[in-house]
């Protein structure tokens, strides 16, 4: 009986607590794959996060933000399942999710049932998610998959003399709109892409996958992310494969770039393009860099941050700011913090970011070289940096428009 | 065999005249039309050998498992734990030692010390209770999952392929005639085919064990009837603790083949149980046999389906469990 009695009291006098401290605290919820294929993905992502943290604090004017973080696993169902316990069970005010392609479908579709509260993406680059149908509470501070591909096909054209290429890819939206943005700048400089393989997410064995790679392209575009691209280098390395490489986003990234083992060598010299380059000179990239060195210790970070990290600290960084703009005021279904959001322009580590109509960002694309930096670790070095890509690539949105969405085989390799 | 062949003439042919035509695909140099319906004998022919050997890799993992049903009646669903564990343990001694061999060695000696801990400390306070004992050892892939990504993150991990294994080879299979008449062979990755070898070895010690050794006829003997056998004086517990181990250590083994081939990360323990529960149900649970023959046919189907129908690859391997529940509910070699 006492027992049972002291056990009401602490539990009731837990919930009063939480009830005082609701009153100061803004609750964010924030998601990332720490589970699956894209772990080490999620897990950069944090700490790009947390980086944005010790850089701004969590302070907004007498508030305190607080952070729930809930674990997907790439999949549109985990993700939407996490995003629906935050609201549902921790009561968050703001979301800041999902990291992957497919999650960021699912949620901005899920964010058109909770128009009260605000979604931030944290990452995740399907063009479908602001191009399609947008939410209105859905804002995004990254690029989306084509953009980030933008200068890749001139640069590999143009410079590196390809004419032919084929392309193996995760088959799911985020590599979708990546091939597409490849494929749209490739094909329209006069390039010609042979083969597009898709493999499923989470593909271990790509043995037959390298078998079926065609031997007459000047190069093979590799769109992977995670296991699935430490897997095929592997794999790729025992077949003794030797043909000329091309990256996507995620393919040319620290998580993969400083994975274990030698496989990941196959990679230097390969060329991509991604919303950041490792080896920037920009003191904006570089404070960030150093920011992000400072708060991990060095066997619990990557050398230098993933796109991943620099998504989920340019993300939060919005969210803060805007939040500051208005002063933490969440009356009226959110609506002076989401006017803020619509509007603000962060001077992000990787160049300017504004939002367009869709509240979709425009901002910086880089295209990079793989580089040995003489002590075994492998960076991506800037080539080219292209300011102000929006979402339709530079294309009239009519003409864009009639490109369709990424798929599996859109766009035709031909000149829009 | 001829057994089989009187009683079911038909099927015989059939197995006769496909397994004839397996063999003429792989060794016959393609007639131009079968390259044009079908794509290149090289893509074909890596994607068979994958299949084979992507199958070695399962048998390792399955036989275990199936060996542990067999004589316990115990579902091991812990069974991608231990594959994982052995895997990130082959890692930490290639990578601390440099060697490949001795990574083997210590990943089985350690996972088959688990396995003999479980079975001394948890299963063999639930006998009989076949039910208790899977929800338990679903419970503990849960806690062995946390613990190993709390210990190794959520990294992949690689073991490092010795430098006398890395490269392809060429075998004496002619993919190809070049124009000018010269011969093109198959090359195909050596590290894949040294550990199909390794697998085949490993299945053949182990039917020559369970057929040819006192300790194997205990063993089968434990598989038919344990009851009877534990009332002719044979200590049971003994075995059980013995086979456990192996299993066990076998799932190791696995983890340290898989770490070299594929890689290592949170989530492959689901996988490779997974695969190892369709291995054997296709193959019949408790059959070593049954075992080694459904690894092939999952790998096979697995890679063959890779390339030949890449959208739906995934949904292959569990047809092929759903039309084997449907028409040979016990597995295609369960003698019961």
């Amino acid at each position: 009986m006492s027992k049972c009695s002291v056990g009401l009291i602490a539990l009731s006098s837990l919930l009063l607590s939480g009830a005082a401290i609701a009153q100061e605290k803004i609750r964010v919820g924030v998601t990332a794959t720490l589970e699956g294929t894209y772990t080490v993905l999620g897990e950069d992502g944090m700490r790009g996060h947390q980086t944005a943290l010790n850089v701004l604090g969590k302070k907004v004017g007498d508030k305190e933000l607080e952070f729930i973080v809930a674990s997907t696993d790439a999949t549109p169902d985990s993700a939407v399942r996490a995003v629906r316990k935050l609201i549902e069970q921790d009561k968050v005010q703001i979301l800041l999710s999902p990291l992957s392609g497919d999650e960021g479908i699912a949620v901005k579709n899920f964010a058109k049932t909770h128009p009260e509260l605000t979604f931030v993406n944290a990452a995740s680059g399907a063009q479908e998610a602001t191009y399609v149908d947008p939410a209105p509470n859905f804002f995004r501070y990254n690029m989306d998959g084509a953009q980030w591909q933008v200068g890749l096909g001139k640069y590999a054209y143009e410079t590196k003399g390809y004419r032919k290429i084929a392309t193996v890819g995760e088959d799911y939206s985020f590599i979708y709109t990546q091939v597409f943005g490849l494929v749209l700048e490739f094909c329209g400089a006069g390039g010609q892409v042979t083969n597009r393989q898709w493999v499923p997410l989470g593909t271990k064995d790509f043995a037959s996958v390298i078998a079926a790679l065609p031997d007459d392209v000047d190069a093979i575009y590799l769109g992977l992310g995670g296991a699935d691209a430490v897997n095929f280098l592997n794999q790729y390395q025992q077949a003794g494969g030797k043909a000329h490489l091309m990256g996507g986003s995620i393919m040319i990234d620290q998580t993969i770039l400083s994975s274990k083992g030698n496989a990941k060598n196959a990679l230097i010299g390969t060329i991509a393009a991604s919303g950041q380059a490792d080896t920037w000179e920009d003191p904006g990239w570089q404070k960030f860099v150093k920011a992000y060195q400072d708060a991990f210790p060095p066997n619990k970070r990557f050398p230098s941050p993933s796109l991943l990290a620099t998504n989920y600290y340019d993300s939060t960084m919005a969210l803060i700011l805007a939040l500051r703009e208005v002063n933490g005021d969440l009356s009226s279904n959110q609506a002076k913090f989401k006017a803020a959001l619509a509007k603000i322009e962060i001077d992000a580590p990787n160049g300017k970011i504004k939002l367009d109509a869709n509240r979709q960002a425009i901002g910086t694309n880089f295209v990079t070289e793989v580089v040995d930096d003489g002590k075994g670790a492998l960076f991506s070095k800037v080539v080219k940096v292209i300011p102000n890509v929006n979402q339709t690539l530079g294309y009239d949105p009519a003409v864009f428009a009639k490109i369709g969405l990424p798929s599996r085989s859109v766009p035709e390799c031909k000149k829009y | 065999m001829t057994r089989f062949v009187e009683r079911h003439p038909a099927w015989a042919l059939i197995v006769i005249i496909a397994i004839a035509l397996a063999l003429w695909l792989i060794f016959a140099v393609w007639p131009p039309g079968l390259e044009d319906a079908i794509g290149r004998k090289r893509v074909f022919l890596n994607a068979v050998f994958n299949g084979i050997t992507l199958g070695g890799l399962y048998f390792l993992v399955a036989s275990g498992f199936t060996l542990i049903f067999g004589l316990m009646r115990n579902v091991n669903l812990a069974h991608g734990s231990l594959y994982l564990f052995g895997g990130y343990v082959g890692y930490a001694i290639s990578a601390s030692t440099g060697s490949w061999i001795l990574s083997f060695i210590i990943a089985f000696i350690l996972t088959a010390l688990v396995g003999v801990l479980l079975q001394v400390i948890v299963f063999r306070r639930m006998e009989g209770q076949d039910l208790r004992q899977t929800m338990v050892t679903i419970g503990l892939s849960i806690v062995f999952a946390d613990l190993m990504l709390w210990a190794c993150g959520g990294d992949f991990y690689q073991i490092q392929t010795p430098n006398w294994l890395i490269g392809p080879i060429e075998l004496p299979l002619i993919t190809a005639i070049k124009s000018s008449g010269e011969p093109v062979y198959l090359r195909y990755p050596l590290v894949r085919l040294v550990i199909f070898a390794a697998s085949v070895v490993i299945g053949v010690a182990m039917w020559l064990a369970l057929n040819r050794t006192r300790m194997g006829m205990i063993i089968r003997a434990g598989v038919d009837d344990r009851d009877i056998l534990a009332a002719t004086g044979v200590r049971i517990q003994v075995v059980f603790v013995l086979v456990f181990a192996l299993g066990a250590g076998l799932a190791g083994i696995a983890g340290v083949v898989g770490g070299t081939f594929q890689s290592l990360s949170p989530g492959e323990d689901i996988r490779f149980l997974l695969a190892s529960l369709v291995v054997v149900i296709v193959g019949g649970m408790g059959s070593i046999p049954g075992a080694a023959l459904g690894a092939l046919i999952i790998g096979l189907a697995e890679q063959l389906g890779s390339v030949y129908i890449p959208t739906y690859a995934i949904v292959v391997t569990f047809l092929i469990m759903v039309v084997v529940l449907a028409l040979r509910p016990q597995g295609l070699l369960a003698r019961r």
